[in-house]
């Protein structure tokens, strides 16, 4: 045998290691110790920068929600009262409730949008399918700050969605749209639009071309016609997609922030004010540091929320 | 497959009506930068009018903001793609105690949205004395980097030839020899690819560095153009010009890169 008489054998040697030349006494008894800490080396400094400025940050937001503080005095705590606010405060409300619109324009529109698209570039064989992709993809990659610039400038009082409402004889229609009360949430909403449905239509494209093509020529054969097709094969087929993309675009619309703040910083009055915002404005606007943090832990326990009931209503429908 | 002349018509109307959706409001932004900017100048005439843009870089600081941009980003692309190597190499090829929970941990990261730690962060870096500095920008984002980095090199070394790890085992390489000499190289793709979506990221980043520099000592290019459009209410075209260069980095590398944003955002989606 090749381990030394001063020790046991060497339980973790395994058969095989017997014929390899035996080394030296000391360094074997080492190597399994430093073999089974590898990867914890791997793992720190990742972990290191990772734990403190993203699991300390966590837990002091948590400690923090259950405060009441300015920022600049010693806080008092106040338990949950933080928590009870963002039920109880109208405006806290409303933020919330404007989120979930936003959820509409940021997801089920592309969605929409995006299975029309998928669906006509998967079905034709459409020339000029690399074009169109790097165009409809294109407002994911522009910084949301250049976004709302671009979009102020098209919604402003004398922009071009105006001239463009009154050159078609809707002159009545025109309006500033983001200091309407009533038209600014939908106007930021559909930029969220403009911006989610290149990446829902791509996902969806990518699930639609792994459906065997003989799938469809089946179908085709039994007469079923392109909306048939669609509802039976294609939609049922890319379930994981819709899935993916539900989740990443409502994770999207629930933590819009840059876009609220260039183009309407909450107004006119609160009807485009959202959590994130909110967060923003009371930790460092008003100085009410512990509400502000509820508010962020709030829409962060929102987000795994719906996270989970979208995911588990695609695994469910699988069956 | 078949399809009859009057789908296909109907199928490219709709295209086209949606590309040019996508483009209208990115080709109007680049018409305005181009255009005169003001009635003097448009009474002189002239073509697109390439000067707004040195206007606009002069008068906006965007030489300064630039800079901070391209310091933040080389700062936390270089750094948290060490890391992420590292970690996701421990994740992807390696059995240990406590893996399942440290890699939920993790994922955690990608999940907790910004707005959530940013109030803690600030309050505490500022104790620390780290807010005006390019360090208290650069770490909560290198933080972020790392958890969807790691998650990103965890499936690419999972997915990677286990012959050729043992290969090179046999040739008597070390664990650190296998990462860096052998599984790296041959991951130029995955590599590319995060590097190219966390550089998008931290440069189009607007809430962590608004909060983490108060005083505006380190302010990034979207900062500069959210402060730039507080000051020019009126002249559109210095705007539209300041917003082009903005956007324009991070664009460029798109249109000659695609493929890995395409790959990155879809493949990179979370689903556990």
């Amino acid at each position: 045998m090749a381990s030394s008489p001063a020790r046991p054998a060497d339980p973790t040697v395994r058969p095989g290691a017997v014929s390899r030349p035996a080394p030296p006494a000391r360094r074997r008894a080492v190597a399994p110790l430093r073999r089974r800490l590898t990867p914890y080396g791997f793992l720190l400094p990742g972990f290191l920068l990772y734990a403190a400025f993203m699991l300390v940050p966590i837990a002091r937001a948590v400690q923090l929600s259950l405060y009441e503080w300015d920022g600049l005095t010693v806080g008092t705590y106040v338990g949950l009262d933080n928590f009870a606010t963002v039920v109880t405060d109208p405006r806290l409300r409303e933020a919330f409730v404007h989120a979930l619109v936003l959820i509409f324009f940021y997801s089920v529109l592309p969605l929409l949008i995006g299975l029309l698209l998928a669906a006509v570039l998967n079905r034709g064989k459409v020339r000029g399918l690399p074009f169109f992709r790097t165009v409809i993809f294109l407002p994911q990659v522009v910084a949301m700050v250049v976004v709302a610039v671009a979009w102020r400038q098209i919604y402003a009082p004398d922009g071009s969605l105006n001239s463009g409402l009154r050159a078609i004889g809707l002159g009545s229609l025109a309006r500033p749209w983001l200091g309407d009360y009533t038209f600014s949430l939908p106007a930021v909403g559909f930029v969220g639009t403009w911006v989610s449905m290149g990446l829902v239509t791509v996902l969806l494209l990518a699930g639609m071309s792994r459906i065997p093509v003989e799938l469809f020529e089946a179908a085709r054969l039994d007469g079923a016609g392109a909306v048939r097709e669609f509802l039976a094969i294609t939609l049922p087929a890319i379930r994981g997609e819709i899935t993916v993309a539900l989740t990443l675009t409502i994770i999207a619309a629930l933590k819009t922030f840059d876009l609220v703040y260039v183009t309407t910083g909450g107004g006119p009055g609160t009807s485009t004010t959202v959590p994130s915002y909110e967060v923003y404005r009371r930790a460092f606007q008003l100085g009410e540091v512990g509400a502000a943090a509820a508010v962020g832990i709030t829409l962060t326990i929102v987000i795994f929320g719906i996270n989970l009931v979208v995911n588990k209503v695609g695994d469910r429908s699988t069956t | 497959m078949m399809i009859s002349r009057a789908e296909r018509s109907a199928n490219y109307v709709i295209l086209l009506a949606f590309a040019a959706f996508a483009l209208f409001p990115l080709g109007s932004i680049l018409a305005a930068a181009l255009g005169p900017e003001s009635a003097s100048v448009a009474r002189e005439g002239g073509g697109p009018h390439w000067e707004n843009f040195a206007t606009a870089w002069t008068q906006g600081q965007f030489g300064r903001y630039m800079t901070t941009s391209i310091a933040v980003s080389v700062l936390v692309v270089s750094v948290a793609l060490v890391c992420s190597i590292m970690a996701g190499y421990a994740f992807g090829t390696m059995r240990f105690r406590g893996e399942q929970a440290l890699f939920y941990l993790f994922l955690l990261g990608i999940m907790v949205p910004t707005e959530a730690i940013i109030v803690p962060l600030y309050f505490d870096l500022r104790t620390l004395g780290l807010t005006n500095t390019i360090w208290g920008v650069a770490l909560p984002q290198i933080a972020q980097s790392i958890a969807f980095g790691t998650y990103w090199m965890r499936a690419y070394f999972k997915s990677s030839n286990v012959s050729i790890m043992e290969a090179a085992r046999l040739d008597g390489a070390g664990t650190h020899r296998i990462l860096w000499q052998v599984l790296v190289p041959i991951g130029r793709p995955a590599l590319t690819t995060l590097v190219l979506l966390t550089f998008m990221w931290t440069w189009n980043e607007f809430l962590i560095p608004l909060v983490m520099s108060p005083s505006g000592s380190v302010r990034t290019a979207p900062l500069g153009l959210a402060f730039f459009q507080g000051q020019h209410v009126q002249g559109t075209t210095l705007l539209a010009a300041a917003a082009v260069l903005v956007a324009l980095p991070v664009v460029i590398v798109y249109l000659f890169l695609q493929r890995h944003f395409v790959k990155g955002l879809i493949e990179g989606a979370v689903r556990e």
